[in-house]
């Protein structure tokens, strides 16, 4: 399977998102260029946090309007991956391919810990492998306070669309293991197809042991089970 | 000219006099203040240069010694660190979010620099009391300023430390460490080699910010010194970002000649030290440089202190390649002029020449002081103690929550994890334990770093207090498993012109220079910061030691807390425990007297080798050295960081009192925990390397539970661990937010 992973002005974790898919996933990556609108016959696409264009506007908002991100806009449209981690999620909310939007922090702090996501739907293509886990995987934003107005919320919620909420280590949804105050404990929503995932926890992170979690592996063993059975 | 002139702009009449006969003419005014930014001490060290020498700075690892933007050290195959510490306390003072931000954006243009790709920052905070409202502002605004930078440029802040006393109320130390790595074939210099060859300045636009910026620094702080706000400069983390991308990526190319970022001093810093280096002159036009706002005089230009530029000195026919690279990353790089061979730097404004003045002269040959020294009288004051000064406290739990709860000792999460100390993905040993590990990618290696200094032993004794200072770095780094590689330091002082401070700063850098020959860790790189002054008087003297180690083995590291019910817990290392200058004394009994622990090399040395051989060996699951608050808070440490309580009993003999055993200070000696089936082995190690061994009890249990006993008295502290837990956690956010 072969992964791009998108790199804009101000990208961080670009790398980390290449290091896991290359050298712990053992599978193909190549990084995609913002100015391009090739994507190089990508079968999922990675938004890697950051900061890109530093944040200036709104964080997301300038990379959304990309060429890369018209490229990866249409991909979506036709049913392929897209994973957009942290600033990645960011900007697709401002690209429109999810819904509801990335404030600041509760606490107005940026934040940089480990935080435990209960996985609310293991249907989607992100989460095949997850059913039923508390998964440990660190967050690291000061944007990560997600909203959506009621109406959206009503609908996440139908349809199946929270993929994950922060929660303690024992799978309990509190509000002390929010790390951002975001609506409902909400860390990851997806698209109506499921084929769209933002989620502000880095699973690239959190791919090996001595980072202190391997456990965003099994985001990335669920692309790979998920790929297997489409072909 | 008139006196005014020069002596507003911090020359004194010798060093003008001096300017007339380099000159053999008077200069102009861009000219003068090329020298007084040149000459100042922030720039030309001028009052420290001849106490510098002390340091030892060479082993056998070291690639680049001190002169250049940072140092370099070998780490074996074909890789290398570059690291560097440096203050930015006056711009923090006066604007703590810009004044940290630019400090972290200063250090890793040091790094790369050098062409070194930067992986970690580390940060070393001193503030006043957290009880006065502008002390919390000051901490709030520097943290955010280092994280508002560090994050969004995408390297982690891996460690550090913070302290809290009323000496530095007022002038608060921000000191910013950046480590890079890189190959060997990869060292950038800053020399502008190759007359003919073309300079260029790189990325962003020069504005009027940061104007006499390094003046400033070099002069004590007053009530004047809140109007001069815009001698800070503004950072801009993303821009930096985009020159990291874009300087390495033609360092990769080869192309570069000669790389220097424009810090303190600006242009005319890069300017004059490049050629100085390369033993060239330069020929620039100001009308030349990309600006910010119209009408800056060309010695503005010379001297803004705009963040985020970087003078390239490359072969006429890598004009094109230059600017090709930086479109990419949208940026602008601009020829401004060409590399001479007359040893002058040679200022245009539309190619009329406004300054010529020699580039050693402004580099190299500023004028070098001995300051007089005088033994300071408040040591006789301070030095006697006597247990007859600490009356013996009742409660021992008490005392214990009291100190767990001191910002000194309470955990520094509120801070840290504002910091983004995982991204890039190599962080191994997270923030709070001794020293912070990073893996190498591609190698099985890591290497540890810390940041240390003691400000109150320093005070108390200059000369140990310095020595101290290297030694606790180093042990820092061997309790991870890592050997102690090479040293920077960042020396903050008051004002080297007062013969008591100039004593200190003396005393001290012996002390450390000692302690670097004994550890084998030469001074690769570092800075000093003087006139850390107000009306109330000097900061303690703080020298901050920042260490890098070497861990062969990434697998074998080890780190403070506690791992498994059921280890035993040892006492390794000889000493007692003494409260001079402990943060027992001055937290509980509000003194600052007596003298710092009693340090001793080959006990020390011994120590750390011992803990290094069993981390390698793999016997240890937890090493932790005692420091601030003594035994009684390192082996809460433990517990807080491993989530495990313990069941410890302490018998005391002699004359020793059961508060100075638990909250006393010493150095030389660490806890380690390990599992029951390598106490043999442990034991056999410590006897061949001459480290007494005391096991004092085990790993197990819900509660913090520390007895302390003697043939009269019996004192135990039993506590739940979650409670205690929690106090420590939010001690900081609680006085920080209320």
């Amino acid at each position: 399977m072969k992964f791009g992973v998108v790199v804009f002005p101000g990208s961080n974790c670009d790398l980390d998102a290449y290091h896991t898919v290359k050298d712990v996933m053992n599978q193909q990556v190549e990084y995609l260029w913002h100015k391009e609108k090739d994507l190089k016959g990508t079968d999922c696409v990675i938004l890697p946090g950051g900061f890109t264009y530093g944040d200036y506007l709104r964080p997301g908002a300038i990379a959304s309007l990309s060429p890369v991100v018209e490229s990866i806009i249409k991909f979506a449209r036709e049913g392929g991956l897209v994973l957009g981690i942290c600033n990645g999620f960011q900007v697709l909310t401002e690209a429109d391919l999810l819904p509801g939007a990335l404030y600041l922090n509760l606490s107005l702090q940026f934040r940089c810990v480990f935080t435990h996501l209960l996985v609310e739907n293991s249907q989607t293509p992100y989460t095949k492998l997850a059913g039923n886990k508390v998964l440990k995987i660190p967050v690291a934003h000061g944007d990560g306070n997600y909203y959506a107005d009621p109406e959206t919320l009503k609908r996440l919620e139908k349809e199946n669309r929270i993929v994950f909420r922060y929660c303690t280590p024992e799978g309990e949804i509190t509000r002390e293991s929010n790390p951002n105050g975001s609506l409902a404990n909400i860390a990851g929503i997806c698209n109506e197809e499921g084929n769209v995932l933002g989620m502000m926890p880095h699973p690239e992170r959190a791919g090996e042991e001595i980072l202190g979690s391997s456990d965003g592996k099994i985001i990335f063993d669920s692309i790979l089970e998920f790929w297997g059975e489409k072909r | 000219m008139k006196q005014e002139m020069w002596r507003q702009l911090g020359l004194n009449d010798k060093e003008y006099q001096m300017i007339l006969e380099i000159l053999g003419r008077e200069p102009n005014y861009v000219e003068l203040s090329m020298y007084s930014v040149m000459w100042s001490e922030h720039c030309s060290y001028k009052n420290s240069k001849r106490v510098l020498k002390m340091f030892p700075t060479e082993n056998e690892r070291t690639l680049l010694g001190p002169g250049e933007n940072a140092g370099i050290v070998d780490i074996g195959e074909g890789l290398a660190v570059a690291f560097k510490i440096e203050s930015h306390n006056h711009p923090s003072a006066i604007e703590p979010y810009q004044g940290a931000a630019t400090g972290v954006g200063g250090i890793i243009r040091d790094i790369f620099t050098m062409g070194a790709r930067p992986i970690a920052l580390l940060n070393s905070l001193r503030f006043g009391s957290l009880k006065e409202d502008r002390v919390k502002w000051l901490f709030s605004g520097v943290v955010s300023g280092i994280a508002g930078y560090g994050n969004c440029i995408g390297i982690p802040t891996v460690g550090g430390e913070v302290y809290f006393d009323e000496s530095y109320e007022g002038n608060p130390l921000v000191n910013a460490m950046c480590v890079g790595i890189m190959e060997h074939e990869k060292i950038s210099l800053g020399r502008a080699k190759g007359e003919g060859n073309s300079v260029l300045l790189v990325g962003a636009r020069t504005g009027r910010d940061g104007i006499h910026g390094v003046t400033f620094a070099s002069e004590e702080l007053g009530e004047e010194s809140e109007e001069k706000r815009p001698a800070v400069q503004v950072g801009d983390p993303f821009m930096e970002k985009l020159l990291v991308e874009a300087c390495l990526e033609l360092i990769e190319m080869g192309v570069v000649v000669g790389i220097q970022d424009l810090g303190g001093a600006g242009l005319t810093c890069a300017t004059s030290e490049m050629s100085s280096r390369g033993g060239t002159g330069m020929d620039i036009d100001v009308s030349l440089v990309p600006l910010r706002e119209e009408g800056m005089d060309p010695f503005e230009i010379m001297i803004s202190e705009s963040q985020e530029r970087m003078l390239l000195v490359v072969e006429k026919d890598k004009e094109e390649t230059v600017k090709k690279v930086f479109d990419k990353w949208e940026l602008t790089a601009s020829v401004i002029g060409k590399v001479t061979g007359d040893g002058m730097v040679r200022v245009r404004d539309k190619g009329r020449l406004v300054a010529e003045v020699p580039a050693r002269s402004l580099a190299e040959e500023a004028p070098v002081y001995c300051p007089e020294m005088r033994f300071p009288s408040y040591l006789e004051k301070v030095s006697p103690l006597s247990l007859e000064d600490i009356p013996e406290p009742r409660e021992a739990e008490e005392v214990f929550l009291k100190m767990i709860t001191s910002p000194n000792i309470a955990s520094k999460e509120w801070v840290y994890r504002q910091y983004d100390h995982m991204v890039r993905t190599c962080t191994v040993i997270l923030p709070g334990s001794d020293a912070a590990l990073l893996r190498i990618r591609g190698t099985d290696k890591g290497i540890a770093m810390t940041t240390d200094g003691n400000g109150r032993y320093v005070y108390l004794d200059p000369y140990l207090g310095g020595m101290i200072a290297v030694a606790e770095a180093a042990r820092n780094l061997s309790c991870s498993g890592a050997e102690p590689l090479a040293v920077t330091d960042c020396l903050n002082f008051g004002n080297p012109e007062k013969p008591e401070v100039f004593w200190q700063f003396y005393k001290t850098v012996e002390g450390m220079s000692q302690a670097c020959r004994e550890f084998n860790t030469p001074v690769i790189g570092g800075n000093v910061s003087f006139y850390n002054e107000t009306a109330k008087g000097a900061i303690f003297p703080t020298p901050i030691v920042g260490m890098v180690g070497l861990l062969e083995n990434i697998e074998q590291r080890c780190t403070a807390g506690y791992k498994k019910e059921g280890d035993i817990i040892f006492l390794v290392g000889e000493g007692e425990p003494a409260p001079g200058g402990s943060e027992y004394l001055k937290h509980i009994h509000g003194l600052l007297k007596g003298s710092p622990p009693q340090l001793d090399f080959q006990r020390e040395k011994k120590l750390q080798s011992f803990l290094r051989e069993a981390v390698k060996a793999g016997l240890l699951s937890s090493a932790h050295d005692l420091s601030e608050g003594g035994l009684g808070v390192a082996l809460a440490e433990g517990c807080f960081s491993g989530n495990l309580g313990i069941k410890v009993e302490l018998s005391m003999e002699g004359s020793l009192r059961w508060d100075i055993l638990l909250f006393g200070e010493v150095q030389s000696q660490a806890l380690v925990t390990l599992d029951p089936q390598f106490k043999e082995k442990i034991t056999r190690l410590a006897k061949e390397k001459g480290v007494p061994l005391k096991e004092i009890g085990f790993v197990g249990g819900k509660n913090y539970k520390v007895e302390v006993r003697s043939q009269e008295m019996n004192r135990t502290i039993n506590l739940p661990l979650e409670e205690i837990k929690d106090k420590w956690r939010g001690a900081i956010e609680c006085l920080v937010e209320l």
